[in-house]
């Protein structure tokens, strides 16, 4: 059943990602990178980490990609992109070089003085104190003790972001104005 | 057969690799975006798979941070994408040659 449901949501990974990459209609690359990030998730619920699938789904899938959907249909930039390169060897080269980031990444994964040695153990994940029950228990335990000064810090790193964004969006040079009522179209 | 963490980290290199590939050959600043999430999530599944190898919890909290660094990053990249289209319509990548040397 495991076994089955990771070919299963491998093909579909893999084909989702595929398919963001050589989709003309950036609309078509957005929804494949939904299907790719589920996959994700349901590798994630597999590898018993059931909180962080969720908040994959909810943050990647239900906002990160929302966002990029807005942005899309915001510029009007949905047309069809033609596929033709205009520096010739650019391609081929940039396959050649994935080919070998893929030998790198499948060398050092294989290799434990890169990885660290395996537990021996590989249904119940430790980690926080020993008396703990489940994931989001373990995971926020460590996350509110061992890493509490990170988490702080993602907090003004959000911060940070939103205003940002916030200003990068704004015009520049002016205060955010309202349209006024000429502006508004009336259709 | 069992699924042991090392297919998890087969299929998390070759989704790396595709977005890689992807932000290398891609003109539209939005597919290569969109590229640079799908290597943020093979390294997420990378985290999830070896915490589940070497049986600690902490790979699972390193995705927490991912998440909202790829979060922030995807709010101030879309803004700055939004503040170039304003300024040049139909923008690729390719158009954003300003520091280009002309003379030569």
């Amino acid at each position: 059943m495991t076994a089955v449901l990771f070919f299963l949501f491998a093909g579909i990974a893999l084909a989702g990602s595929l398919g963001v990459v050589v989709a003309r209609n950036p609309v078509h690359s957005a929804m494949l990178l939904v299907a790719t990030l589920i996959s994700v998730a349901v590798f994630f619920i597999q590898q018993q980490a059931p909180l962080l699938a969720t908040v994959q789904i909810i943050v990647y899938a239900g906002a990160i990609v929302v966002l990029f959907l807005f942005v899309i249909m915001l510029l009007g930039i949905d047309r069809e992109e033609s596929l033709r390169e205009p520096i010739p060897y650019q391609r081929p080269a940039a396959l050649v070089l994935g080919v070998i980031v893929l030998a790198e990444v499948l060398f050092l994964a294989g290799h434990h003085w890169a990885t660290g040695q395996p537990a021996d153990s590989l249904h119940t994940i430790k980690g926080g104190a020993s008396d703990l029950g489940n994931n989001v228990e373990r995971v926020a335990r460590v996350l509110f003790t061992d890493f509490l000064w990170p988490f702080e810090i993602t907090a003004a790193l959000l911060v940070i972001a939103v205003v940002g964004s916030v200003l990068l969006a704004r015009r520049s040079g002016q205060p955010a104005e309202r349209p006024t009522d000429e502006e508004v179209p009336t259709s | 057969m069992t699924i042991t963490p090392t297919y998890y980290l087969v299929v998390a290199a070759a989704i790396f690799t595709i977005g890689a590939v992807g932000l290398l050959i891609r003109r539209n600043v939005i597919v290569m975006f969109m590229c640079v999430e799908l290597m943020l999530n093979a390294v997420n599944l990378t985290f999830v798979s070896f915490a589940r190898e070497l049986n600690d919890v902490r790979g699972q909290v390193l995705v927490f941070f991912t998440l909202v660094v790829a979060a922030a990053e995807v709010a101030v990249g879309l803004g700055i994408i939004v503040a170039i289209f304003r300024r040049r319509r139909g923008a690729t990548a390719d158009d954003l040659d300003l520091l280009r040397d002309r003379a030569a």
